[in-house]
């Protein structure tokens, strides 16, 4: 099983880490599939709380847009992995991931994703 | 004043050159606010190549924080008059990065909204620039009042405003990456980007990729067009570091470059006509290299045009004590401590320490005293551990010699800091006819400080002592 946290801005993969307010949290089988999947919406725009959040969640995966290098080396030292620099609707970012083809810097175009 | 502009997917070859050559990020957005064109500088502030960005919302690429919330252009319907405002971008690199936006819509000719014209302007030249004029010795980041880093920093200015290519040397941790920039700040190329790029951190075959750039098939895995960072720093300065490790074969290419300023990408016969300053640096001896056969004569010429050599600490007279103080300043405040001062145990290792790893490692030690002080005195067992051992007294033999002074002899084996300072106090007092005074004058020392060096070190006779 494994826990990945998605940072949204409405159907997107948030451009800004620390700038978003809306999360998805999924459960990932160990064949890829969704088992389990939760929207969040937080107070307000903040790049600690989104930190803490993650930690408190048990969160092993974090795709998002752009972060800052300091978050980035913050939740890597506690050993969660970041896939930044996502780029794509939700819809074909999680189908990418699912199939376990999401990688960091991804363009997921509509027309690439399938 | 609103313009009137036709946008087609088809981008003009010849409006291409003339926006790259502005040296402000420009990006052209179509009605959706999908980027339809990005200059070079854009891309150098973003990191997202003309290929990479085209068809993709502004807001992915830019990341600007008022994207999110209350975008400009969002308002679409609103916007007839071009907007300005303050924010921050996001770059590939993960820098955050402080700018000015100016958004202009653009309209045809029977006034229907066609698109956006979106202006980036990196303020960071202009915080920099504020905080350069609070140092008292020094420039920008560098400080020091020793006689080596005073003649090196009144030259900056006049280096700063030629184009001409420079070459920095100088030991590991003296500070030629931020000289470097520095350098690139104080010119008149500060508003265009810099470039940095280390020759000793890629396998050969990336970096020429890296340099130059490559065009789309130019071989496996190439699967589009991608400038090289001499394109990305395109009207400003590209920084050359380590480039003592750079593979003969690129040299002769980087050569061709400093000579004809054309770059051909991998994979293409067309070249680019590039405006950039080149500043190289290396920790190596290069003439040695030279001598060897690994580092290429005629290149070495055209970087040496203009050459700063970056004096190690230990040769910095008056400067450890300087730089000691700056920085537990610095670190104290930013770890919110109240730590004002040093003990004399500490004062005395420190400042007979011969710091191998030169200002890097003095600020290492620094920070990390400051990090485990309780109290309001660094004592010593808030320093290093390698410190407080037995063996700390000397640089190294291979770190001394790394870099060779003109007219310098490089030392014995066996040489220790110690003895090398007695020596020199020994050669100031015989220039200056041992006029204590003088020596110390020579040697940037306070007369005090001379004559506990001279006791230290036996030179001060029974007269003296009386």
């Amino acid at each position: 099983m494994k826990r990945v946290l998605l940072a949204l801005r409405e159907n997107d993969i948030a451009p800004r880490f620390d700038q978003c307010i809306e999360v998805m949290v999924v459960e990932l089988g160990e064949d890829g599939e969704v088992r389990k999947q939760e929207t969040l919406v937080l107070a307000g725009p903040s790049a600690d709380d989104l930190c803490r959040l993650i930690l408190g969640q048990r969160t092993q995966v974090v795709v998002c847009g752009g972060i800052e290098e300091e978050h980035y080396q913050y939740l890597l030292w506690k050993k969660v992995e970041v896939l930044d620099g996502v780029i794509g609707r939700l819809d074909d970012v999680l189908g990418r991931l699912t199939a376990g083809r999401l990688e960091a810097g991804d363009i997921v175009r509509p027309e690439a994703a399938a | 004043m609103q313009r009137h502009y036709p946008l087609d997917a088809h981008f003009p070859a010849s409006l291409s050159a003339v926006l790259d050559s502005v040296p402000v990020g420009l990006a052209l957005l179509d009605r959706e606010r999908r980027l339809v064109y990005v200059n070079l500088a854009m891309e150098s502030l973003t990191g997202y190549s003309v290929q990479e960005s085209r068809g993709l919302f502004c807001a992915n690429i830019l990341r600007c924080n008022r994207s999110a919330r209350d975008c400009p252009v969002a308002k679409a319907g609103q916007l007839t008059e071009p907007v300005s405002f303050d924010g921050t971008i996001l770059s590939r690199a993960r820098q955050k990065i402080a700018v000015q936006i100016t958004l202009s819509p653009i309209l045809d000719e029977h006034g229907r909204l066609t698109g956006y014209l979106e202006t980036i302007e990196d303020l960071r030249y202009l915080t920099k620039a504020a905080a350069k004029r609070g140092d008292a010795f020094g420039f920008a980041q560098m400080i020091g009042r020793s006689l080596e880093m005073e003649r090196i920093f009144n030259s900056l200015p006049f280096i700063a405003q030629t184009d001409a290519s420079l070459l920095l040397t100088g030991e590991t941790g003296t500070g030629k990456d931020i000289l470097a920039e520095a350098i690139h700040e104080a010119s008149n190329r500060a508003k265009g980007p810099f470039v940095k790029v280390n020759c000793g951190a890629l396998p050969e075959t990336l970096l020429e990729s890296e340099l130059f750039g490559h065009r789309k098939g130019a071989f496996t895995g190439a699967v589009e067009h991608k400038p090289g960072r001499f394109q990305l720093a395109h009207n400003g300065t590209l920084f050359l570091t380590e480039i003592g490790d750079l593979p003969l074969s690129l040299q002769v290419k980087l050569l061709t470059i400093l000579d004809d300023r054309v770059v051909y990408p991998l994979g293409s016969t067309k070249g680019t006509l590039v405006n950039v300053r080149v500043i190289a640096a290396t920790h190596y001896n290069l003439e040695q290299m030279v001598q060897a056969g690994r580092f290429r004569k005629d290149l070495l010429f055209r970087l040496n045009v203009l050459r700063l050599h970056l004096p190690p600490l230990r040769e910095r007279n008056g400067d450890i004590r300087l730089l000691m103080d700056h920085f537990l300043q610095s670190f104290a405040t930013k770890l919110e401590k109240n730590i004002g001062s040093y003990s004399e145990e500490v004062l005395a290792m420190l400042l007979g320490y011969g710091y191998p790893g030169n200002v890097r490692e003095l600020r290492n030690i620094v920070e990390y005293s400051c990090t485990l002080c309780q109290g309001s005195e660094i004592k010593p067992r808030d320093l290093p551990a390698y410190l407080t051992s037995a063996e700390l007294a000397a640089p190294t033999d291979q770190t001394r010699q790394t870099v060779a002074q003109p007219g310098q002899a490089p030392a014995a084996p066996g040489f220790s800091w110690q003895h090398l300072e007695r020596e020199r106090i020994i050669a100031a007092l015989q220039k200056t006819g041992g006029r204590r005074a003088e020596a110390a004058k020579v040697m940037g020392l306070g007369r005090s400080t001379l004559w506990r060096k001279m006791r230290k070190y036996g030179l001060a006779t029974a007269e003296d002592e009386a």
